[in-house]
């Protein structure tokens, strides 16, 4: 430590004497650029990633793309409607068995239960590292569930939503206990002394001015299934359909999980089509990213 | 549970906060039971969850070393050999590592030593926006620009078609924002005392940065780096579009060489039916991937609850 000091006693005496701004000796320039070099390198790579893909498939962007089936036959004609269709239809079934669940558990982690046991802290623990295991695994205990419920064929709406929903149901919880976290404590000790039990004002105030914080972690839980390919591959979904779903059932593909299929096509003109569902999907990701971003910042209180 | 008026005293358990005082008796609430139970129970439906994953693992782990010695499996060669899918993960890791720690830790630090409070707000979701783009579209862009354009016609790299390289270094961009993102809450958990301490010595910025902040949130950077490997271990679809289908053991990036999430998409992908031994395979290597992966977030986690205890 002794050399820092010196060193820098120096440099006060240097600055003091020359007046010159400490911040603006070349090292320092040359570590502030590194900085931002390392801020913008991501960006830059986005940028090209969008620029190369959209030239690509720019010859593709046509409502084709989006009302017709791939076909083999007719390569440049090859539309994404089954794709696109089978991701909506994930994300709303993913959505109502992940979203009600996951603000169920925030709640009572939250709210009801005695963080100081052993016992909560384990769920804790467990919640941090669920977030973190791999998209992947989700799709093997996708596939178990499905074949415990005796359905052989985990391809459907069902089996990927399943995976889908246990794969953001730890984002949820964990967002959702950040938003509950921050409603600040007079509002529920106001409702308490009322004489509202702890459930009332959980309802009633908590969770209401929670809401936007909530609608935020589910956004963007749903953005990232949405985008997700690899537990479909593991249950099995088709990497190209040629009807619409009809129901739970009903065999489906996913956007990316064609975008995966088409990549190791040799055939020009499936590639180009793969480059511009490419786009289309960025377009569901990011818009909603950034609709979760405006509602964080549009409805952020401070209390 | 609608007239509040004749509810007498509320008797608020554990977890708000408020003392009990004085003991009149609520009224009783069989509703408010049931939800309680419910919202614990979704609560624990996290615990099944973690214990469902290791249930689906096991059987069919049992019955493919039923039929396959251990030895085979950690083999170096022949078809289950599972050590060149270790290898080729932990050299696609340590490729996106060398791209994501250093540009992860330079965007954290520039967030929170350097950036206005409002530059932050903009800058922040950006490098995010990051992690938002989905992993196939990433493999995607490996496979056709930065192998053909940018390693093969720019640097003149003599890579194969598909390459470790290619798939390390976009997994890299992918993981920034994760490594960024966890190293800025460690960053900014360092107390302001101690930078004004530094500057009234006569630090400046960089000095402060380097020499003051870095080494006090020393364990939350390698909590960042820790969970940046473990996503970086457990990423399936840059791998398996854009680093090969071929066990290679090999310690060469140019080369194409299959990653353990890499052989779980190509066997699910493939004609292989339930119960068979390729099929059992695959949930062996899921198994080992789930324990590499969970004790990497084990430390994670411990390093984070260090930082978190040392002001």
């Amino acid at each position: 430590m002794s050399s820092i000091a010196s060193t820098t006693a120096r440099e006060v005496t240097r600055s003091l004497a020359t007046g010159r701004n400490k911040d603006r000796t070349p090292v320092s320039l040359i570590f502030l650029i590194g900085l931002w070099f390392s801020l913008f390198f991501g960006v830059l790579v986005l940028v090209a990633l969008i620029v190369d893909t959209a030239i690509a498939g720019a010859p593709r962007f046509d409502m084709e793309l989006l009302t017709n089936y791939t076909s083999i036959v007719r390569p440049e004609t090859a539309g994404f409607r089954a794709g696109i269709l089978g991701s909506l239809w994930l994300m709303v079934f993913t959505a109502l068995m992940a979203v009600p669940l996951g603000i169920a558990a925030a709640l009572y982690l939250e709210e009801f239960a005695d963080s100081t046991t052993r016992w909560n802290r384990f769920v804790e623990v467990n919640l941090q590292n669920l977030a973190a295991v791999p998209a992947i695994v989700y799709g093997l205990l996708a596939v178990a569930i499905m074949a415990l419920m005796g359905f052989s064929n985990a391809g459907t709406v069902l089996g990927g939503a399943l995976a889908l929903a246990l794969l953001i149901l730890p984002v949820i919880i964990i967002t959702t206990r950040e938003a509950v976290r921050a409603v600040p404590r007079d509002i529920r000790q106001g409702s308490l002394a009322l004489g509202a039990t702890v459930w009332q004002t959980t309802w009633r105030q908590t969770l209401p001015s929670a809401i936007p914080g909530i609608a935020t972690g589910t956004i963007l839980g749903l953005s990232r299934a949405i985008g997700e390919a690899a537990p479909l591959v593991i249950v099995g979904l088709a990497g190209s359909v040629l009807f619409d779903p009809t129901g739970v059932m009903s065999p489906i593909t996913a956007l990316p999980m064609q975008i995966y299929s088409l990549t190791s096509q040799s055939r020009e003109e499936l590639r180009q089509a793969a480059s511009a569902a490419i786009i289309v999907l960025l377009a569901m990701v990011l818009g909603l990213n950034a609709l979760a971003i405006f509602i964080r910042n549009k409805f952020q209180r401070s209390w | 549970m609608s007239n509040n008026a004749t509810t007498g005293a509320a008797g608020p358990s554990s977890g708000t906060g408020l003392p009990a005082g004085v003991d009149l008796r609520a009224k009783s609430r069989p509703g408010e039971r049931v939800i309680t139970v419910v919202l614990r129970l979704s609560a624990y439906a996290s615990i099944a969850i973690t214990f469902g994953i290791v249930a689906a693992l096991i059987q069919p782990v049992i019955e493919f070393f039923g039929d396959v010695p251990v030895g085979d499996f950690f083999a170096m060669e022949g078809k289950f050999a599972v050590l060149p899918l270790v290898t080729a993960t932990l050299m696609v890791t340590v490729i996106a590592l060398l791209v994501a720690v250093p540009l992860g830790l330079g965007a954290a630090l520039y967030l929170s030593e350097y950036a206005s409070k409002r530059a932050r707000k903009i800058l922040k979701p950006t490098v995010e926006l990051l992690a938002g783009v989905p992993s196939v579209v990433y493999g995607f862009f490996a496979l056709t620009f930065v192998t053909p354009t940018l390693l093969q016609e720019i640097l003149d790299i003599g890579v194969g078609f598909t390459n470790a390289l290619a798939a390390g270094l976009v997994l890299g961009v992918m993981i920034i924002p994760t490594i960024a993102s966890l190293a800025e809450d460690a960053f900014s958990a360092v107390p302001h005392s101690m930078r004004q301490g530094s500057y009234a010595m006569g630090a400046n910025r960089m000095q402060t940065s380097l020499r003051v902040v870095f080494p006090a949130a020393l364990s939350g950077v390698a909590a960042a780096v820790v969970l940046g490997m473990s996503r970086a271990v457990g990423e399936t679809m840059i791998v398996a579009l854009a680093a090969g289908a071929l066990k290679n053991f090999s310690l060469d990036p140019r080369e194409g060489m299959q990653t353990m999430t890499g052989f779980m998409a190509q066997t699910a992908g493939g004609e292989n039916p339930v119960g068979s031994i390729e099929y059992n395979n695959l949930f062996a290597v899921g198994m080992l991937l789930f324990v590499i992966t969970l004790v990497l977030n084990l430390f994670s986690i411990s390093f984070v609850r260090r930082f978190r205890q040392v002001y």
